[in-house]
């Protein structure tokens, strides 16, 4: 690990050992910004590290960001990190003035759409956005559609937008968001640019289950090492460390998988690196989930246990911004269209 | 805990020259008939093919030039290797020489070993099989029973080894033996030697495999004597020769590309507009493959550095052969057909011998369970 990878690892475990506490996870399911912990990562610069130091940004690689990102799902920190990191990565890339505060990304069902409308008085936007994340607590949205067949990308302020709040299995609120002719800050073309929110949040949900999988791992360790029965840990019975083996390669494969497409999308989402991730660490969140509840038996079925903090996240994130049959499908069918021949050259140039 | 980690890899500009060369070799070897992809894997043994490896410099890459080498990062070796195996080229007579027997010679053998077998590994005309299971001893290796006693300028060796691919055929074998009686440390005690296969005294009798084939054997050696410089890393040393050995068994692509030609002609069998379910399929395949890539190649970026990823390696071994072992038991249901007997030379064929090897990938080099165990291990569990 690299020294300045390793300070950011201690600041960002610094800031969510001291600011993500269970309490801190509780309220926020219930409805409670945490400001505290939102403060604190801004003054570190997180929320703007997706940005370049021209744009407002805090000099951090776009690696470290996502390493930030990682750790913060890994603390299960019920803040819109990623929601904020993206839209402020796509409304950079569209050259416009990325606002404080915290944001979130529209559209991300595939079925709603938003219109520009652009004239004399100004840009608008009008459509309805469902289960967007944190939509009522984000200050600004990223809005993203398309104007005379060009993609586009707009910045819109969300007060009175929020309709019903829903939430995810994580508690972590999905607002719906009701625009009107609202009038856009700014609007500007960015190629392809649903395509682009739909693998940019694919990568970023990628990272966070990547993290959350470590977790998870941990938690059964030391589980299994500290629940004695029969005499014994559980840790010391061969079929609990079978489990615990395929568990770490879930884990293995998912950091490998996350890592490489991150890797891949210094500049803009590689979406063959992002599809194999997203279908990898996808399945990987599924199976590790049920591992590590099988391992921790009645107590991890808590609430009052902390792997359900982890494993929620995993069962909510991988479905969002497209599941694994989504991506599996679409990696198979540019690989069969390609043919068989094709295949291995494009395996080996990652 | 061990904190496993698997630190990406850039693959340098050198190694991608390398790569269309290995291409281009191999397309000429294909185009001029002299192996059929689909029939062939990393285990078929072809000694005219690891003879022109040997002279195309794609055997001993690693090693110095005073010994045939050619002194090549452990990246670029990895290229050639990954290239080999996607090609389906039939490298199964160098195999076992140039990805293990050969880095341990060269590490811990003697003057004389280096001398004069390196050399003619990286020629591709000396070939090796391992000599570690017995009939008594599979995943417990440290009860091996083969003994070697010392006598005037080296050791008498007695014993059985069992499924020793291709001893029919191949020139040496790295035995491993007891070399003293066992005590409370079962590791103590056990000496690796290296074998020439040549000499009268030695019996080789084949162990016909499910399907009928011929590669492993059971060797039986009376007396059979051993100069002592012959010995790998000093008397007393096996248990760590082996467990080095092993690492370099289980992270390479062999351990996910075993069922990749049958892959490949699936997507060929479906074609360019898959339905649902197949799309669904190979995408899935085709990410399980693209991630285990990655861990392999940090796996072979670790091993560069003068790292012993164990644990690393068995977790890529492990994931690597579920996902292998996954290939025909998903295209069966996509591509309906029956499995037929035969070398490959028709899908149906190429499906059936991928079923018929399949049981043997999650057992070679360590079986599931004894990795699990190792990893457990790394995880602090034992």
């Amino acid at each position: 690990m690299s020294e300045m990878r390793n300070d950011l690892l201690k600041t960002v475990d610094r800031i969510f050992d001291e600011h993500c506490p269970k309490p801190v996870r509780e309220s926020a399911e219930a409805g409670k910004w945490p400001a505290a912990l939102w403060q604190a990562l801004e003054e570190v610069g997180l929320t703007r590290a997706t940005l370049s130091e021209e744009a407002g940004g805090s000099g951090i690689e776009f690696e470290d960001a996502m390493f930030a990102l990682r750790r913060s799902a890994y603390h299960g920190a019920p803040v819109p990190l990623a929601e904020t990191m993206l839209a402020g990565r796509l409304l950079a890339a569209a050259g416009i003035e990325v606002p404080d505060g915290s944001l979130t990304v529209a559209p991300v069902q595939t079925n709603d759409q938003l219109k520009f409308v652009k004239d004399a008085t100004g840009a608008s936007v009008s459509g309805t956005a469902h289960r967007v994340p944190w939509g009522n607590v984000c200050g600004h949205a990223m809005v993203a559609g398309e104007l005379d067949g060009k993609g586009m990308v707009g910045l819109v302020s969300t007060a009175g937008a929020a309709g019903s709040v829903e939430k995810n299995l994580a508690g972590e609120p999905r607002a719906l968001l009701r625009f009107e002719r609202t009038p856009l800050i700014a609007l500007a073309p960015l190629e392809g640019a649903l395509s682009r929110l739909e693998t940019e949040g694919a990568l970023y949900r990628s990272v966070q289950m990547a993290g959350a999988l470590e977790r998870t791992l941990e938690y059964s360790l030391q589980y299994a090492n500290e629940r004695i029965q029969f005499g014994r840990p559980i840790a010391k019975f061969q079929a609990i460390q079978h489990m615990l083996a395929v568990l770490a390669g879930q884990v293995a494969a998912s950091s490998a998988a996350a890592d490489a497409a991150v890797e891949a999308s210094r500049r803009a989402p590689d979406e063959f690196a992002v599809s194999v991730a997203k279908s990898r660490v996808g399945e990987a969140a599924g199976k590790g989930a049920e591992i590590a509840h099988q391992v921790h038996g009645a107590m991890g079925y808590t609430r009052e246990h902390n792997l359900h903090y982890s494993t929620r996240r995993l069962w909510a994130w991988r479905d969002e911004f497209g599941n694994e049959t989504y991506w599996q499908s679409r990696l198979g069918r540019v690989v069969a269209a390609q043919g068989a021949d094709a295949l291995w050259p494009m395996l080996s140039r990652l | 805990m061990h904190e496993f980690r698997f630190d990406p890899v850039r693959m340098p500009a050198a190694t991608e020259t390398l790569r269309s060369e290995v291409r281009a070799f191999i397309a000429e070897e294909v185009a001029r008939g002299a192996f059929t992809p689909s029939r062939k894997s990393w285990s078929s043994f072809d000694p005219d093919f690891s003879r022109k490896c040997g002279e195309r410099g794609y055997i001993g890459m690693r090693w110095p030039r005073e010994y045939g080498g050619h002194e090549r990062s452990a990246l670029e070796c990895y290229v050639v290797t990954e290239e080999m195996l996607a090609a389906g080229a039939p490298v199964g007579g160098h195999w076992i020489a140039d990805r293990q027997s050969g880095h341990q010679i060269l590490r811990y053998g003697s003057d004389r070993a280096k001398q004069t077998i390196l050399p003619k590994i990286a020629a591709g005309v000396c070939f090796f099989s391992i000599g570690m299971s017995e009939p008594d001893s599979g995943s417990d290796l440290a009860a091996v029973r083969t003994r070697a006693t010392q006598v005037e300028g080296g050791w008498k060796i007695s014993g059985t080894k069992v499924w020793t691919s291709n001893a029919h055929r191949t020139n040496y074998l790295i035995a491993l033996a007891r070399t003293a009686p066992k005590e409370e440390d079962r590791h103590a005690g056990m000496t690796e030697f290296i074998v020439d296969l040549s000499h009268p005294g030695v019996s080789v009798r084949p162990i016909y495999n499910l399907y009928g084939g011929h590669d492993f054997n059971e060797v039986v050696f009376d007396e059979y004597f051993v100069a002592d410089d012959m010995i790998l890393g000093g008397v007393g040393m096996g248990w760590k020769m082996v467990t080095g050995e092993l690492v370099f068994e289980r992270s390479g692509p062999d351990r996910f590309l075993s069922t990749y030609q049958l892959l490949l002609e699936s997507i060929r069998a479906i074609g360019v507009d898959p339905d649902a379910r197949s799309a669904n399929e190979i995408g899935r395949f085709v990410a399980h493959l693209a991630t285990l890539r990655r861990m392999s190649t940090s796996v072979a970026g670790m091993l560069e550095r003068g790292a012993q990823p164990i644990v690393e390696a068995a977790l890529v071994k492990d994931v690597g052969t579920t996902f292998e072992r996954e290939v025909p038991e998903t295209f069966r249901h996509l591509i309906p057909t029956e499995p037929a007997l035969g070398d490959g030379a028709s899908y149906p064929e190429l499906l059936g011998m991928t079923i018929l090897r399949a049981p043997g990938f999650t057992i070679r080099g360590g079986t599931r369970e004894i990795l699990r165990g190792m990893i457990a291990r790394g995880l602090g569990l034992r």
